[in-house]
């Protein structure tokens, strides 16, 4: 376990940058008790971990720590950071473009398909395309993130079955991708 | 088959009596018989000659039915008779023999074919064509008849009776049936003595006449063979059991209270499918009739349970939304806030939206209850040393509302995956996953707040879910899982910092319900470890734990503790056990961290030579290693190294180890004398 190089803080905060706004920033902040997070890569692994906990973890060998605090998702051996569906509650803490979609498209969704027009129930306001965006239930539940395929205003014009955005991931990977979605020593 | 086959045996005159029923019984239960003589050729040339009759009445097969039907209803003395006295399994059976006979010569009476007829006779019930079909109702009536009234009396022919009752002939028929009722129940005894078959139709007659060895083989047999004995061994278990709550009264003459324990044990080995071993474990822990209850509830399902994630939801909330889904559901018990009790779902649990956005996790019931009582606080230290699947953990965490620290310890890593994925999903941040062995726990980290041990054992509590439990378990798990169980509970409290200004505690809990892996585990660490003490678990329900157990004494504060059982809580068997560390471990407490580094440094050569010293003290004094390590393997031989043996001295030593050995085991040390004294005498 170690704290991230220059390198690899900047391909993380990209990727994060992608889904949410400004208030990003306030994930490094310092807590009201002192505290503050830090990333912590462990085994290709990134993790945002409180600062206590983090010094605590030190005393765990590097081939029995499995996972510690939030995994954001993990660097490819090409050196790419690839966000996992472990890191939703952060974004969604943070998103700056949202979607909503209908308890018609939940299901649809969770099984790993695309959004289609028709099961969008809201959706944010001047969103570009290709904008990562955090998806929701109706009742505001997070479910995954993904990637708009059009402008809020061109995917107005679209037909029902059309495509409205791509899906990145989804919580159904963690039935689905139990096995690699983790780290197991 | 069209017509039932009762309806067969109710052509004609049944024969007279003979041996070959007996003959054929025994020789099921494995007894010596008598070949019957006659009989072969005499019942093949017989059957031959009704083959005939049948093929020849086969095409009108209706009036026969018709006409068969009005003797019944109007004048039935006889068939009736026939009926009763015809036996499904037996006239099966017989009809098999004799269809084989059918095919080769007459010699298959004697015991030829016998063992693989017994279990084709479903076939030849079901596949039957109508011909075969006519054939085997001339076999029946005769087999019927041959077989006279040695009958156990069927449901079937009771209803067949009754479904001829008119208004005009009720009298007559109940009279009848009640003639016929007690015929029935003087046969049946007759050929239950007959048989050795021994059940209890009058009375709790538990023991048969005969010789107990016989009984358990006929049972045995007749386990395998019958299925309706498995409804005799239930009347059988519940006379038993009625006995011995009342012994006093009920019980046979000359019977202990140990041989309808025995014969008890053995039936509910039958009907459950325990092994013996585990079977009289269980059943010591209970009254007979408790015993009962708790075999019973194992196998039925526990109601499956959820936990609201209240990191992310509210209890209300989460149940309005799975009843929208169509899951019916209700609040676990007056003691938990969040849990609840699903009786019904249309969906896949496992797979909702709010399940895969972490809004509840699948947990028992039970497993609410270590942490529970562990209830952590915000802002603490927290280890959970076997931690997966990770409901406790995540449960642990929400307690504490996402502060503070849960350490989740699994040493499997494989299922540290599903425990990582469930703390993922419920949005559980301040969990560290490791795997470790939990026996090396404090060396990695101490001075937690607050440990949770939930530590690895039988499943004794849990047979409804795993019933391999029943038969996979033996004395060996019951020495080596205990002694694991010590090992990490001594390594648990080792972990805890007794300084804590809000913890100190300790859980330890298992989902068995064996004395060996709860009472005795934790008696082992109060007596190993001074500096820990039982505090009330803070449980609103459960059972004490033992303070005594077959003749073992435990520590009086063990009653601290609680043991759930699926018959009593309608939840997993459970134990859980509170304690508060007090103070440090001391250094040269047994297994304590100083101590087992040197032990553990050791090699294994080292090891071995702490086992030698069969010699006494001014021995080891004098030697020094070396030369030990040369006498280890050759004591016998060369004893003038040493200097002389005191046998005396010696005595009083073991027997002074002995004692301690008893007394730390929590048995009363006196008893060792007892033996010796009278032996003296």
């Amino acid at each position: 376990m170690r704290p991230l190089t220059e390198e690899e803080t900047q391909a993380v905060f990209k990727k994060l940058a992608e889904y949410t706004g400004a208030s990003l920033k306030n994930i490094i902040a310092p807590q009201e008790d002192g505290d503050r997070n830090v990333f912590r890569l462990s085994q290709n692994r990134v993790y945002v971990v409180r600062l206590s906990m983090a010094n605590l973890a030190t005393s765990i060998a590097r081939d029995n720590l499995l996972s510690l605090g939030t995994c954001l998702g993990k660097f490819t051996k090409s050196g790419k950071f690839r966000i996992h569906i472990t890191a939703l509650p952060i974004l969604a803490e943070h998103a700056r473009h949202k979607l909503w979609i209908r308890p018609n498209g939940v299901m649809p969704f969770l099984y790993g398909g695309n959004i289609v027009k028709a099961h969008v129930g809201r959706f944010s306001e001047d969103c570009p395309e290709h904008q990562g965006l955090v998806v929701y239930t109706m009742d505001d539940v997070p479910l995954g993130f993904g990637v708009s395929a059009r402008s809020t205003a061109e995917s107005r014009r679209l037909d029902p079955t059309g495509v409205v955005c791509f899906r990145q991931a989804d919580c159904g990977e963690y039935l689905r991708d139990e096995d690699t979605l983790f780290q197991s020593g | 088959m069209g017509q039932g086959r009762r309806m067969k045996r109710k052509q004609g005159m049944p024969d007279a009596l003979s041996e070959e029923h007996f003959a054929n019984l025994k020789r099921r239960a494995g007894l010596p018989v008598e070949p019957p003589v006659e009989k072969a050729s005499l019942s093949n040339k017989k059957r031959k000659t009704a083959k005939g009759a049948a093929v020849a009445k086969k095409p009108e097969p209706a009036p026969k039915k018709a006409s068969a039907k009005k003797s019944n209803g109007k004048a039935k003395k006889l068939p009736v008779q026939e009926q009763d006295s015809d036996d499904e399994e037996m006239g099966d059976e017989f009809d098999l023999d004799q269809l084989e006979d059918d095919g080769s010569s007459d010699e298959d009476v004697s015991s030829g074919g016998k063992k693989k007829n017994i279990w084709s006779d479903d076939e030849n019930d079901s596949d039957d064509a109508e011909e075969d079909d006519s054939v085997f109702d001339s076999d029946d009536q005769e087999e019927g008849g041959k077989k006279g009234k040695f009958v156990f009396s069927d449901d079937e022919d009771e209803s067949d009776a009754e479904e001829k009752l008119t208004a005009a002939n009720i009298a007559g028929l109940s009279r009848r049936l009640d003639k016929k009722l007690a015929e029935d129940k003087a046969i049946t005894e007759t050929e239950m003595q007959e048989s050795a078959m021994q059940t209890n139709i009058d009375g709790p007659k538990i023991f048969g006449e005969e010789d107990d060895d016989e009984d358990d083989e006929l049972t045995d047999k007749s386990k395998s063979l019958l299925a309706p004995d498995l409804q005799l061994l239930r009347q059988r278990i519940t006379d038993t059991i009625r006995v011995l709550d009342d012994f006093a009264n009920l019980a046979e003459e000359g019977r202990s209270r140990a041989e309808y324990t025995a014969q008890l044990l053995k039936d509910i080995c039958a009907y459950y499918g325990y092994s013996p071993y585990l079977a009289e474990k269980l059943f010591n822990l209970f009254t007979p009739r408790e015993a009962f209850a708790f075999f019973e509830a194992n196998e039925m399902p526990r109601p499956v349970v959820i936990r609201t994630n209240t990191l992310r939801t509210h209890r209300r909330d989460l149940a309005q939304a799975l009843i929208n889904r169509g899951v019916t559901l209700e609040p676990v018990g007056k003691w938990s806030k969040v849990g609840l009790q699903i009786f019904e779902a249309n969906v896949p649990l496992g797979a909702t939206p709010e399940y895969l956005a972490g809004h509840y996790i699948i947990q028992a019931a039970a497993s609410f209850l270590p942490v529970m009582a562990l209830s952590p606080q915000p802002n603490e230290r927290v280890l959970d040393m076997a931690s997966a699947p990770g409901g406790k953990t995540t449960y642990c965490s929400a307690m504490m509302n996402n502060t503070g620290i849960v350490f989740a310890n699994d040493p499997n890593k494989e299922r540290a995956k599903g425990l990582i994925g469930n703390v993922a999903r419920l949005g559980v941040r301040n969990v560290i996953v490791c795997s470790y062995d939990g026996r090396e726990f404090p060396r990695v980290m101490g001075g937690f707040d607050r440990v949770l041990l939930d530590a690895p054992c039988s499943g004794t509590g849990v047979i409804s879910k795993d019933p391999s439990v029943k038969t996979n378990k033996d004395e060996k798990d019951f020495i080596s899982l205990p002694h694991m169980q010590k090992q990490l509970l001594l390594s648990a409290i080792d972990s805890v910092n007794h300084a804590s200004e809000t913890g100190g505690f300790l859980v330890y809990s298992t989902c068995s319900v064996t004395v060996e892996e709860n009472e005795s585990v934790v008696a082992y660490a109060l007596s190993r470890r001074p500096n820990v003490k039982l505090v009330d678990a803070g449980i609103p329900f459960g059972k004490e734990g033992f303070t005594s157990y077959m003749g073992k004494k435990f520590h009086p504060s063990l009653k601290l503790t609680r043991r759930f059982y699926p018959h009593a809580h309608n939840i997993d068997g459970f134990y859980v056990a509170k304690f508060q560390k007090i103070g440090p471990t001391p250094p040269n407490a047994i297994g304590a961290a100083g101590k087992k580094n040197g032990n553990a440094a050791a090699s294994g050569d080292e090891e071995v030579i702490d086992k030698t010293p069969i010699t006494t003290d001014e021995d080891t004094e004098m030697e020094d290693k070396s030369t030990k390590k040369k006498s280890k393997g050759k004591t016998g031989t060369e004893k003038s190294d040493f200097s002389a043996f005191d046998e005396e001295e010696d005595v009083k030593y073991m027997e002074k180890a002995k004692k301690n050995a008893m007394r730390r085991r929590g048995l009363d040390p006196k008893s060792l004398k007892k033996p010796k004294s009278q032996e003296k005498k």
